[in-house]
């Protein structure tokens, strides 16, 4: 295999929602993806989930539930279809698909108002996608 | 943290008066169209803190009152080729009573919802010979502000049906579309979350009866279309412009949902 054969976001194979195979064959950095989780333009989960172990991040929200433990409900094939395409697991939710570039409507240029650029990347890489699943994964009970 | 339960409810038991004399209702019973999704809607009031829910409890305190004052004083300023005022017509400024309650609504030909600004564009186009203002100008939403602080305490009273009915469809159809790469629709945050916490910001119903509002967050007056504009960038998405006939009809829809609702004239959010 080679090193980088990424899986793009048109490639996903769900199964009951769960992605099993890594979307880069490296392994995920749990550090740089407790980064992103937290990090506005990117993942921004606290946004919408309590994070216990991220203390120090402030004025993180409850539209969704706290993602303590959540190691323990889920595989890892199953978290990295939630943060891949949570719609995949929980039809209709209003949690974002983290691993797609189109069938939007009206996507923007990110933040700025301005229409999606033709080549629109998904939210977040393959890689950053693994590292946040490796985050994910430290969060037992 | 400063979440969780106990602040995600709009407010239990607050009630806003003003100068210690005008009370405003906050809580009032849905209106008839909304009845499968609430018992009852709020003002966005209830939604903020403490400090923010006090400054527009007295006139003086209120930092949307001196565009309000800016406002009255365009009023009375001719401009335009006809060397004419808004009072040189419509006289006082108290003339507007109910007009910010009743917006949007069909304009005179009868084909189009316009919202206050388009009436007051058409007066200084039109009558006056003067220039159109631009929608989110300061000229306009002092006007905007100076107009809707007329109808302070009267219930929004939209008309939905009849020629509105298809604007009131078109708006339902926008409110419930989710836009943007994070595929939200005014829903998933105003409906399905309201009270929840997105971040730092305590969801409301998105309620524009307190509209145009100060927000501290930009200092200054926010027009409707500018908030709904707002709300769409941070979803990712291209919002429609300010003036367009999917905001004017979004907000047709948006005001039926606080028909019951009074007028704030000039809230403040943070
Ligand atoms: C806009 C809100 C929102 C954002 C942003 C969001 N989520 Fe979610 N998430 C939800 C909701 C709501 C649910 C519950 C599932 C449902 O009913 O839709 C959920 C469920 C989950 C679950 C399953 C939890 C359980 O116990 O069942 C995981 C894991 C998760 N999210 C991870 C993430 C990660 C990681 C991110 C960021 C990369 C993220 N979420 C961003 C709203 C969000
Ligand atoms: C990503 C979540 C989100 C979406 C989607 C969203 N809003 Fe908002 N909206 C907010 C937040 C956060 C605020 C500020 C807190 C509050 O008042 O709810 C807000 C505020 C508002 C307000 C001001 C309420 C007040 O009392 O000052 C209005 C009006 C509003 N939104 C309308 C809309 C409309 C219409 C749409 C769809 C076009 C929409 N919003 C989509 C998050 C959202
Ligand atoms: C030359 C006379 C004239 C001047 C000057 C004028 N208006 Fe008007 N205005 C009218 C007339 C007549 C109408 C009624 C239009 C109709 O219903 O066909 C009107 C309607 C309006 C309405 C809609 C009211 C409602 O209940 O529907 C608003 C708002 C308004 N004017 C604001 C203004 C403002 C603000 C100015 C100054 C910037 C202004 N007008 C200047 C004559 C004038």
């Amino acid at each position: 295999l080679p090193a980088l054969a990424l899986t793009g976001p048109h490639d996903l194979q769900f199964a009951d929602g769960a992605l099993a195979e890594s979307l880069t064959g490296q392994p995920g950095d749990p550090a740089a993806g407790a980064k992103v989780m937290a990090t506005r333009p990117l993942g921004n989960c606290v946004a919408c989930h309590e994070i216990p172990p991220m203390a120090d991040v402030p004025f993180q929200g409850d539209v969704g539930p706290s993602l303590a433990g959540v190691a323990d409900r889920y595989s890892e094939a199953q978290l990295r279809g939630i943060v891949a395409n949570a719609k995949m697991t929980f039809e209709g939710s209003v949690m974002p698909a983290f691993y797609k570039n189109s069938g939007y409507i009206r996507p923007g240029d990110g933040f700025t108002t301005n229409p999606a650029p033709a080549d629109l990347q998904p939210i977040l890489t393959a890689q950053e996608i693994e590292d946040v699943v490796a985050y994910l994964l430290t969060l037992k009970e | 943290l400063a979440t969780g339960p106990a602040l995600a409810d709009p407010h239990p038991d607050a009630e806003l008066v003003i100068n210690d004399e005008i009370e405003l209702a906050t809580r009032a019973p849905a209106p008839d169209h909304l009845k499968e999704v609430f018992d009852t809607v709020y003002s966005g009031w209830l939604f903020r803190t403490d400090e923010t829910r006090a400054l527009e409890m007295d006139d003086f305190d209120n930092p949307a009152m001196v565009f309000a004052d800016m406002g009255v004083d365009l009023w009375n300023a001719a401009d335009g080729s006809e060397g004419k005022s808004c009072a040189s017509c419509h006289e006082g400024i108290e003339s507007m009573k109910g007009v910010r309650a009743s917006m949007p609504k069909i304009n005179p030909a009868g084909n189009d919802i316009w919202s206050v600004e388009n009436f007051v564009n058409t007066c200084r186009t039109d009558r006056m010979g003067a220039e159109a203002w631009k929608w989110n100008s300061p000229q306009m939403k002092q006007m905007t502000s100076a107009i809707s602080l007329q109808s302070r305490g009267m219930p929004i009273s939209v008309k939905i049906d009849g020629p509105a009915e298809p604007y009131w469809e078109q708006g339902k159809e926008i409110y419930y579309t989710r836009y943007g790469q994070l595929e939200l629709a005014c829903a998933s945050c105003h409906e399905v979350n309201m009270g929840k916490m997105i971040r730092a910001d305590h969801l409301s119903q998105g309620q524009i009866n307190g509209f145009p509002t100060y927000r501290l967050a930009d200092a200054g007056i926010v027009s409707i279309h500018q908030r709904f504009s707002g709300c769409i960038r941070d979803t990712r998405g291209e919002p429609f412009e300010a003036g367009s006939p999917e905001f004017r009809a979004l907000e047709l829809y948006v005001a039926s949902r606080g028909m019951t609702l009074p007028v704030e004239g000039l809230a403040v959010r943070q």
